[in-house]
């Protein structure tokens, strides 16, 4: 028999017996930032596809939630520093390797972004809206006429957005149930994916809702073929990356994993979607909220699960 | 019922003790550290550097306690020139600050009063427990003789105290360190050499060729200068032969393990000396030049061979004789090590002649690698008056038993206060300073009765151990942190004096014994005894003879002299051992006139009837004892003990790592509290093991309180030495209770 | 200059002498520490192995913990040795995700800490504090660079491993087996 112990009585609080130093609030912020960056991505490459007066919820609706999203979000992270009044120290270097200063950066660029978009259709969808001054409504024309401008860049950051709530765990090599490639474009396509739900609940346009529905079974697709390869990397993987996929295949994460995620937050709500695709009566926001919240306890179990897993030696 | 000597909390007068909320970590954090700056580069070495020696266990390291500015003690770190640690203190002698802050130490004189039908202390300035005291024994020694007053020691303020019974008229002055410790090793060598191995003890680890240990677990027991140099010979290449039933740290640095059955240890020494002999493998020129009893020694032997042996103690024949010729090879660079805690089975003198034998065969004592010759200063006594001679003393209460018991006997003294039918000499009165009997010392009735049946009991101590809650009178040392203290004089290789000297000023209303012998002695009439006023005035009378001062010690805390006879045997010298004749008693006549075998033969102990497994303990290496199981620094180390199960027999109980289980011995005792098991294979599969010091049972005690188990509570069955009163204790055989509901936890 | 350390196994007894060190030298709070002793139990009874080994901060050579940090509070110091500067650290964590040995810990009063190597000693030429207490003197801290040094002496001559070398980090401690 193999036997393992600190005789030094090591137990460290959220250390040991297993990392848990990221709490709630790291994936809250992941959630909100996918959901952020999915909606930002639609808006965008609608309008750059000129689909804008179609998509009207995608385009215009939706991104006014976006700015509250961003500042939620980070809100969420500031809740999770543990040094909270040096937070200022974040902007005060840069450092490109770091993910976490990175993903500040990109919401420094970004949130200021979306601001500017909504703020660009404020009127459009609440015509009561009064700009007051001068100079704000001339830079709403401003901001009207060079949209397109915006949307380009918007799109971009939209999806290093997405991709960055991956990479910020996939980063970390010292955890192998983050350390692959793969849970960049995962949380994309997931952000994504939770963002069409939530556009399919807000649109009261049925043919904006079909396009969405169709996107989403697409992105589900995508997800579901994703995790496939997820896991099967993993169990080609080391001795520390096979303990990982066992966390899912018959570990302590395996019911809530595939009963939470993997059926009730992709396969069921694709199911209704395809149902409702065919014509089948189904209340919409059923499929979208199990999406949303299947990717919400997605990012909850990556975080959690990925901190328990570790190298060994 | 009620007794007169009701139990006490010392929690119930409010000493800062709390409930027991949360783990042990969330009562850590915030524990009462010194303030820090936040920068990473803070320097720690400002401040002061007091000279001390370390009294947490009694290996006596030099040391340097360091103060910062703010009067809190930072650290405390080894003296570079004490040979007895070069400089590094072990884990305990490190976090020895954890005594100075301790919360729930003693922190003033309690009395015992019955306040409405209820035992209760109440606090109490100095001269009223001192008076209370002095009248206390005037009254003993009226009544029934000064003899009558009795002392229980351990650790350096035990001086003061004999001094005060000495002066008093009386010598019944015991330590658990003889019949719970090294008596029977002491006992064996001195029988066979003339003389025992002392304390530190003089084995030539250092610079051996091979270490045989039987038993001794070295690394886990931490006395400093033997782990340093056991981890020397490591790599140096000694070769390193450890006896145990368990895999202990030292027998997984050694190149023979022999695991052997527990209580059989005397076949497999009987098995070497037969191989030693009979293969012509003995040192035989020193043999012949310094040892009698020979030929006695080689027809007692002849049938004891290794295959005899292999039925008893289950290690092959073939390793026993591999080691045999290992050790014959490096002789007399090697050291057969006589242990330390010896009182295992009863037979324990006799299994320390086997070993005494052995060194004797290969010619260690006097050898290079071996045993060698101590050396130390002799400071003489601060000049008093000459004691009084007792009428009787702890001799007399023996009636012939234990004919070779050199120092008192624990057990007998504690006989000796229960009051019976034609008793001749009782005793009525107990001091007891730094030993915690409740947990040292095994037959609990026993101690009970003898509590229950005396005039005065007083404890002095710096924590409140469970045996405080039985005192009359409790009275708060201060730590050894904040005293001076007796110059340490051990000998050893080298002729060392030591200072300890306080760090700060005591914490509380807390004294130094030396203070408190003083006012007990001058209000008993014997002020003459204690003709100073301050104990620097001894000390530095003291270090004068020896051509030092107190003030050159306050400096440099330890002082080497040069020495003054040989280490080893001088070739050609015609050495004379201590023992009558001048040579090693291989066949003792000693033994024999006193009725016992003159060479050892072999007990046959009791096993394990099914379902039950042998208790064996031992030591962590990050406490000692009781001593420091409430010690904060080190409980964060090692937080309770765990009992280790061979993975077979947990398999057949169903025991999972970590869970709780009680223990139940062969005669129905139940453990006061669960403890955690431990499934390894570093036990076998007849015994299990824990580690000694651990289940308090005294609430005060925040840190330790019902933290794993009290190996003493299951120790009922005692194994007595005949030769010399040593309380065998590992005849003792548990069971497991997993059901908790079987069993309530009682505080 | 490059500090490292070596850690004999078949010397350490285990005793964890110097996570207590550390922690009244460096003042780590109670409850947590800066290195820690492990003890690996390999085999069958009684064919058994046992390794202990005293750990603590690798100072890697390619330490992520480094790379991760968003505002630089974690750094390199001359001779490699990796420190965080407390009023740079916000406590963000990423550091601790990102250390495969556990190493880090977050101090009550916000910032994460770690072993310095003894930084303020060894500048003063004195050995780390759980190096010049332990009993065994089983541990070798020195500079890698130096071939004089006792610390290359030992690699030399000895067989030795680092932890996890697979994580990539280049550790700077060495176990003597
Ligand atoms: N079951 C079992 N029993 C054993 C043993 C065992 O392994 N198992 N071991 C035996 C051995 S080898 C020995 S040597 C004995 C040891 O037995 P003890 O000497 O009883 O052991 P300690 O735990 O050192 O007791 C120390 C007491 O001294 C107090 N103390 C500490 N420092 C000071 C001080 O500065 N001044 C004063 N006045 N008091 C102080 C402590 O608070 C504690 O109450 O136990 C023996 N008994
Ligand atoms: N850290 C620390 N060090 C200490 C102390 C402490 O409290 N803490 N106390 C000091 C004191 S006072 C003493 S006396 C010494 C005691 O230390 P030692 O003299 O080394 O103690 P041992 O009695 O040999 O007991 C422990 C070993 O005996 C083994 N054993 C049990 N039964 C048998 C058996 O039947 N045969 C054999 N061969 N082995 C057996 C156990 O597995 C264990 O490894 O330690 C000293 N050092
Ligand atoms: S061996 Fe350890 S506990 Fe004993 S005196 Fe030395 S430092 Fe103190
Ligand atoms: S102090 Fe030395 S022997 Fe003790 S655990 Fe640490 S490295 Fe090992
Ligand atoms: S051990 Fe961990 S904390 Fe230390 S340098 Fe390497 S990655 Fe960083
Ligand atoms: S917790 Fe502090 S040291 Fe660690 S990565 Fe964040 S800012 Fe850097
Ligand atoms: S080098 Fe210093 S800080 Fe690092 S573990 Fe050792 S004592 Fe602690
Ligand atoms: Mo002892």
């Amino acid at each position: 028999m193999r036997e393992e112990l600190f005789v030094s009585g090591r137990n460290i609080p959220n250390i040991d017996p297993y990392l848990n130093i990221w709490h709630w609030q790291i994936p809250i912020y992941l959630f909100l930032g996918g959901v952020a960056a999915g909606i930002l991505f639609f808006s965008g490459i609608f309008t750059i596809l000129g689909k804008d007066h179609k998509m009207r919820t995608t385009v215009k609706v939706a991104p006014l939630l976006v700015p509250f999203l961003l500042v939620f979000g980070l809100f969420m992270l500031f809740l999770d520093l543990k040094h909270k009044l040096y937070f200022w120290q974040l902007y005060t270097t840069i450092r490109l390797e770091s993910p976490m200063g990175w993903g500040a950066w990109v919401l420094m660029i970004i949130t200021p972004i979306s601001i500017l978009w909504s703020a660009s259709y404020v009127r459009e969808i609440f015509p009561g809206w009064d700009w007051k001054f001068d100079i704000l409504k001339t830079f709403e024309s401003w901001l009207i006429k060079y949209r397109l401008w915006i949307a380009w860049p918007m799109t971009i950051y939209a999806v290093i957005l997405g991709i960055y709530t991956g990479i910020l765990l996939s980063a970390f090599n010292a955890r192998p149930l983050w350390n692959t490639s793969i849970l960049g474009p995962l949380f994309l396509v997931s952000g994504m994916s939770t963002a069409a739900a939530l556009i399919i609940m807000l649109s009261k346009d049925h043919k904006e809702r079909k396009i969405m529905g169709r996107i989403d079974i697409l992105l589900i697709l995508i997800e579901l073929f994703f995790i496939v390869h997820l896991l099967m990397g993993f169990l080609a993987g080391s001795e520390a990356q096979i303990n990982a996929a066992s966390l899912f295949l018959g570990g302590k994460f395996t019911a809530p994993f595939f009963t939470f995620v993997v059926f009730l937050g992709l396969i069921f709500p694709a199911i209704l979607e395809i149902f409702e695709l065919k014509g089948f009566k189904v209340p919409v926001y059923i499929p979208a909220i199990l999406v949303l919240l299947g990717g919400l306890i997605f990012r909850f179990i990556i975080v959690e699960a990925g901190q328990i897993t570790r190298f060994l030696y | 019922m009620r007794t007169r000597r009701d139990f006490i909390k010392i929690c119930s007068l409010s000493l800062g003790a709390t409930a027991l909320t949360g783990g042990v970590i969330n009562r850590l954090v915030g524990a009462n550290v010194p303030e820090t700056s936040s920068s990473t580069l803070r320097p720690l070495t400002g401040g002061r550097r007091v000279p001390t020696y370390c009294e947490v266990c009694f290996w006596k390291c030099a040391g340097w306690s360091h103060v910062l500015e703010n009067g809190q003690i930072q650290k405390i770190t080894g003296n570079m020139n004490d040979p007895q640690c070069k400089g590094r203190l072990c884990p305990r002698g490190t976090g020895g600050v954890g005594m100075f802050t301790d919360p729930d130490r003693l922190k003033t004189p309690l009395i015992r009063v019955t306040k409405n039908g209820e035992q209760t202390y109440r606090q109490a300035s100095w001269n009223e427990a001192l008076d209370f005291i002095a009248a206390k024994m005037k009254a003993i020694a009226e009544k029934h003789g000064p003899e009558s007053m009795a002392l229980f020691n351990h650790g350096s303020s035990g001086k003061y105290f004999t001094h005060l019974l000495n002066a008093f008229g009386s010598n019944n002055v015991a330590a658990p360190s003889f019949a719970q410790c090294r008596g029977p090793r002491d006992t064996g060598f001195e029988l066979t050499f003339g003389e025992s191995v002392s304390s530190p003890e003089v084995t030539d680890i250092r610079d051996t060729r091979c270490l045989v240990l039987i038993g001794s677990h070295i690394g886990e027991n931490m006395h400093n200068g033997q782990v340093q140099e056991m981890s020397e010979a490591i790599d140096r290449g000694a070769v390193i032969i450890t006896v145990d039933p368990r895999l202990s740290t030292a027998a997984s640095k050694s190149k023979y393990w022999l695991p052997i059955k527990p209580s059989t240890d005397l076949a497999l020494l009987l098995a070497w000396i037969h191989v030693l002999i009979y293969d012509g493998l003995y040192n035989k020129e020193y043999v012949e030049k310094y040892a009698e009893g020979f030929n006695e020694l080689k027809e007692h032997v002849k049938n004891y061979t290794p295959e005899w042996a292999y039925g008893i103690t289950t290690l092959k024949p073939e390793l026993v004789r591999l080691t045999a010729r290992e050790m014959a090879n490096a002789a007399p660079s090697a050291i057969i090590h006589p242990g330390r805690h010896t009182s295992w089975y009863g037979d324990d003198v006799q299994r320390s002649r086997a070993i005494a034998i052995l060194n004797a065969l290969l010619g260690t004592w006097g050898n290079r690698g071996g045993i060698f010759f101590k050396e130390g200063i002799k400071i003489p006594d601060f000049p008093h008056p000459a004691y009084p001679k007792p009428s009787w003393s702890w001799q007399d209460t023996l009636n012939g038993r234990y004919p070779l018991a050199k120092e008192a006997v624990t057990n007998t003294i504690i006989e000796a206060s229960i009051p019976g039918e034609g008793k001749e000499h009782i005793i009525k009165g107990w001091i007891v300073s730094g030993t915690n009997l409740i947990v040292s010392i095994p037959l609990k009735d026993q101690l009970m009765k003898a509590m229950q049946s005396l005039d005065l009991l007083v404890v002095v101590d710096t924590m409140p151990m469970e045996i405080t809650g039985y005192a009359d009178v409790v009275l708060p040392e201060c730590t050894y942190l904040e005293r001076y203290d007796d110059l340490r004089t051990t000998a050893h290789r080298e002729p060392t004096i030591a200072l300890r000297m306080p760090a700060v000023e005591p914490l509380y209303d807390t004294k130094p014994a030396w203070w408190i012998s003083k006012q007990i002695g001058e209000r008993l009439g014997l002020g003459s005894y204690y003709n100073y006023k301050d104990f620097r005035e001894v000390l530095d009378w003291q270090l004068k003879q020896a051509g030092s001062s107190l003030k050159e010690m306050e400096q440099i805390g330890l002082k080497k002299f040069d020495r003054k006879t040989p280490v080893y045997i001088l070739p050609g010298s015609d050495y004379k051992f201590k023992t009558e004749s001048g040579k090693i008693q291989l066949y003792s006549h000693e033994l024999e006139a006193a009725g016992f075998d003159p060479m050892p033969k072999l007990t046959l102990h009791p096993q394990p009837e099914e379902g039950f497994y042998r208790l064996i303990y031992g030591r962590a290496p990050m406490h000692t004892f009781s001593r420091t199981a409430n010690n904060r620094n080190l409980v964060a180390l090692m937080p309770e003990n765990s009992v280790w199960i061979n993975p077979q027999v947990a398999e057949l109980w169903g025991l999972k790592k970590d869970q709780y289980i009680w223990l139940k011995n062969q005669s129905g005792v139940i453990s006061n509290f669960s403890v955690k098991v431990r499934i390894t294979e570093r036990i076998r599969w007849d015994s299990v093991y824990i580690v000694h010091g651990f289940g308090h049972h005294h609430k005060p005690l925040t840190y330790a309180f019902g933290r794993g188990v009290n190996d003493t509570e299951l120790i009922s069955n005692v194994m007595v030495d005949p030769v010399m009163g040593g309380t065998g204790m590992r005849g003792n055989f548990v069971t497991f209770i997993k059901d908790k509901s079987k069993k309530e936890v009682k505080s | 200059m490059r500090y490292g350390m070596a850690i004999d196994t078949r010397k350490c007894v285990g005793c964890s002498d110097c996570v207590v060190a550390c922690q009244t030298e460096n003042n780590v709070p109670l409850g947590f520490c800066r290195d820690w002793v492990v003890e690996v139990v390999d085999g069958t009874y009684p064919n058994v192995s046992i390794e202990l080994r005293s750990e603590r901060c690798n100072h890697c050579a390619n330490s992520p913990c480094v790379r991760c940090c968003p505002t630089g509070a974690s750094h390199f110091e001359d001779g490699g040795i990796v420190l965080v500067e407390h009023s740079k650290c916000i406590g963000c964590g990423a550091c601790i995700e990102a250390c495969p040995y556990d190493a880090r810990y977050s101090h009550p009063d916000g910032y994460v800490d770690k072993c310095t190597f003894c930084i303020h000693r060894v500048r003063e030429g004195n050995n780390p504090a759980c190096v010049s207490v332990c009993p065994t003197s089983c541990m070798y801290f020195g500079d890698l660079d130096d071939q004089n040094s006792k610390i290359v002496n030992v690699l030399k001559n000895r067989k030795f491993k680092s932890l996890a070398p697979e994580a990539g980090t280049k550790p700077q401690i060495f176990y003597l087996v």
